[in-house]
């Protein structure tokens, strides 16, 4: 187990980049604990994988060093890092029996046998795989393969992370809640420093104490679920996380206020010399359908997802969701929408500015 | 409901079963009808019954050219497939190179059969063949129109190396359909070079591994042109393939009868071993699948 070093970084697939648009993964560097559960989320080709496999071994960064704890392990084979990885697809090796399987990572370090016996045992009964163990792997479901590469991630009890990446992609809805919170067990009991890589927001926030946002081949934030919802570090973060996203609006901010075209938005900081391109970000469940005060929109639609209902409304041509109770009444005069002060993030360029200080000027 | 009974729908087969009469059934009916017969001159014919099948079963000379067959066609499978596989794990996985060695490797596929064999009639000989000319000149005792084993050595390294590239390029393509994350998953598992072909490549190739042994198993017992072409048979009888011996029945000595027995009897064999290694094959497939 160790903590995981990242100095540097910048990986290309290009042999000679010139420019940093040539980078499928942008200098970053990044501490990441020893014993945390990191969850990489970001859309397709946005560099997640490419991370996951320098990490792993599998691919050299063309830039940069990696170390697990003082350990520099920049140019050591994956075999030497001592780490488990999960595929998005099933790996099982076809004509050995699910035993034979998970015993594989073991006996090919020359464990002891009785241990060997004792690990797929235990593993066994974690992926519920017990009356198959004597099968050959071969023409088993795709889910069952999945639950036998999962095993085998987990098999060894020494190494220094395990990876997945997007493993429940091709297991069942109900069979992912039930693997997914087995992980997380099994993370609360061994400690493993886990990195699991996935485009879905909901597995990530589930499932780790960590969830590192990532864009264009960018880190944008590492946080906790609470913190990616409360206080986006980036306008992308912001847009991904939360169903639906943030609501972004172009805006000038002086002081304790922004302004939105004509209309005055209160803050709960003051901001001062801001430059760039000023937005303001509210989530939808900080948005509140007023008769009397706030911008004045037009709602387009009203949909019902059960346990609220989600206002799409346009203020000026840009769109505005906001979030109203299940019981709420939307009225025809309710033509204006007001934020909490409290929740509202500026944004200069697209990055969050803290506010300079805190409390509204007179 | 009734279901419609439509009998015109055979109307639409027809085509295909005259074709195939005409191409196939009738022709090989011919051959039946002669291996229960005997002839003499005047296009006279005499029933025999099974004479004839009799007589093929029980023939030394037959059975000689039999057995210098299953050896001949053992032999070049033992060392074609390994070859092939061997192969086909040493070419470069893409890139300029990859085609090099697929446009290389089907040179040999593209040459006819009596070409091949005169190519290595003509490259095997002493006086003017480069490969006999330099063996002789090395001091070896090489001469493979008046020494049978050397005969043998050069029919089978000639069919090595016509055929070989069949196996590697099916085993190539077998190869190239395991995705990449096989190999890192096996990386991660500290597997070593023999458990990554063991429990990965091999199989992963079974299925084309199947259809390659199948395809050399039967074009090699049939094999013709190559042999006769460089040894015509010799030296003596030792490499007269059946093939070869046929021939040498039906349209040398015009026996006809027994020809067409040998013929029936040759291509039930053929048959039989394809039948019985394609069952096996699948299977063993079956048996790891679901129940």
């Amino acid at each position: 187990m160790a903590q995981i070093t990242l100095a540097n970084l910048a990986h290309s697939y290009l042999p000679n980049p010139s420019g940093e648009a040539d980078f499928a993964l942008k200098e970053m560097n990044h501490v990441w604990t020893d014993g945390e559960a990191y969850a990489l989320l970001g859309s397709s080709g946005c560099g997640k994988t490419t991370l996951l496999n320098i990490i792993s071994g599998l691919l050299r960064p063309s830039q940069g060093r990696v170390f697990f704890g003082d350990t520099d392990v920049t140019d050591m084979t994956t075999a030497d890092r001592n780490i488990a990885q999960v595929f998005q697809f099933p790996v099982v090796y076809d004509t050995m029996t699910v035993r034979e399987n998970l015993a594989f990572p073991l006996k090919n370090r020359g464990a002891p046998k009785d241990y060997v016996q004792q690990r797929v045992a235990e593993i066994c009964r974690m992926i519920d795989m017990e009356d198959q163990l004597d099968r050959k792997a071969r023409g088993l479901t795709a889910d069952a393969k999945q639950k036998i590469s999962l095993g085998r991630g987990m098999v060894r009890e020494d190494v220094n992370a395990i990876l997945f990446d997007e493993p429940l992609t091709v297991i069942d809805p109900h069979m992912k809640w039930e693997l997914r919170t087995q992980l997380k067990e099994l993370h609360q009991r061994f400690g493993h420093t886990m990195i699991y890589v996935t485009h879905d927001q909901t597995e990530a926030l589930t499932f780790a104490d960590k969830v590192v946002v990532m864009s264009e081949g960018r880190v944008v934030q590492i946080g906790t679920p609470e913190e990616l919802f409360e206080t986006p570090e980036h306008t992308f973060v912001g847009y991904f996380i939360g169903s639906p996203g943030m609501n972004v609006l172009d805006a000038t901010v002086e002081g304790g206020s922004a302004r939105v075209g004509a209309h005055e938005v209160p803050l709960a900081g003051r901001y001062d010399g801001l430059t760039g391109h000023v937005q303001i970000g509210i989530r939808p469940e900080f948005a509140h359908l007023s008769e009397s005060e706030g911008l004045p929109v037009t709602i387009k639609r009203v949909e019902d997802v059960g346990r609220h209902k989600i206002v799409r409304a346009d203020h000026e041509g840009t769109e505005i969701n906001i979030i109203a109770a299940e019981g709420a009444e939307i009225g025809a005069d309710q033509r204006r929408v007001v934020f909490d002060p409290d929740r509202v993030n500026v944004y200069a360029d697209a990055w969050r500015v803290p506010p300079t200080s805190m409390g509204r000027a007179a | 409901m009734d279901k419609r009974v439509n009998q015109k729908a055979w109307l639409l087969v027809l085509p295909v079963l005259v074709l195939v009469a005409f191409s196939a059934v009738i022709p090989l009916m011919t051959v039946v009808n002669y291996s229960v017969q005997d002839s003499f001159g005047n296009n006279q014919f005499f029933w025999v019954g099974l004479e004839w099948f009799k007589e093929t079963l029980a023939s030394e000379r037959i059975r000689d050219a039999l057995g210098r067959q299953f050896m001949f066609t053992l032999i070049i499978l033992a060392i074609e497939v390994p070859l092939g596989i061997l192969v086909a794990l040493n070419m470069p996985k893409k890139g300029f190179w990859a085609s090099v060695c697929l446009v290389l490797m089907a040179l040999p596929l593209l040459i006819p059969w009596n070409v091949v064999g005169t190519i290595w009639q003509i490259f095997g000989r002493v006086d003017i063949g480069l490969l006999g000319y330099t063996l002789d000149a090395l001091g070896f005792d090489y001469n493979y129109t008046q020494d049978a084993l050397d005969a043998w050595i050069t029919i089978i390294v000639m069919d090595v190396w016509h055929w070989t590239s069949l196996v590697a390029l099916l085993a190539y393509a077998g190869l190239q359909s395991i995705p990449e994350a096989y190999y890192q998953a096996a990386k991660i598992d500290q597997a070593s070079r023999w458990k990554v072909f063991r429990f990965i490549e091999l199989p992963k190739m079974s299925g084309v591994l199947t259809i390659a042994i199948l395809l050399r198993f039967m074009d090699s017992f049939k094999i013709y042109t190559e042999p006769f072409v460089v040894t015509g048979g010799g030296p003596g009888n030792s490499t007269t393939l059946l093939s070869i011996d046929l021939v040498k029945m039906a349209l040398g000595q015009f026996d006809l009868g027994p020809a067409a027995a040998f013929s029936i009897i040759y291509f039930l064999i053929i048959l039989l071993v394809s039948w019985v290694f394609f069952t096996v094959m699948t299977n063993l497939d079956k048996e790891e699948g679901p129940k």
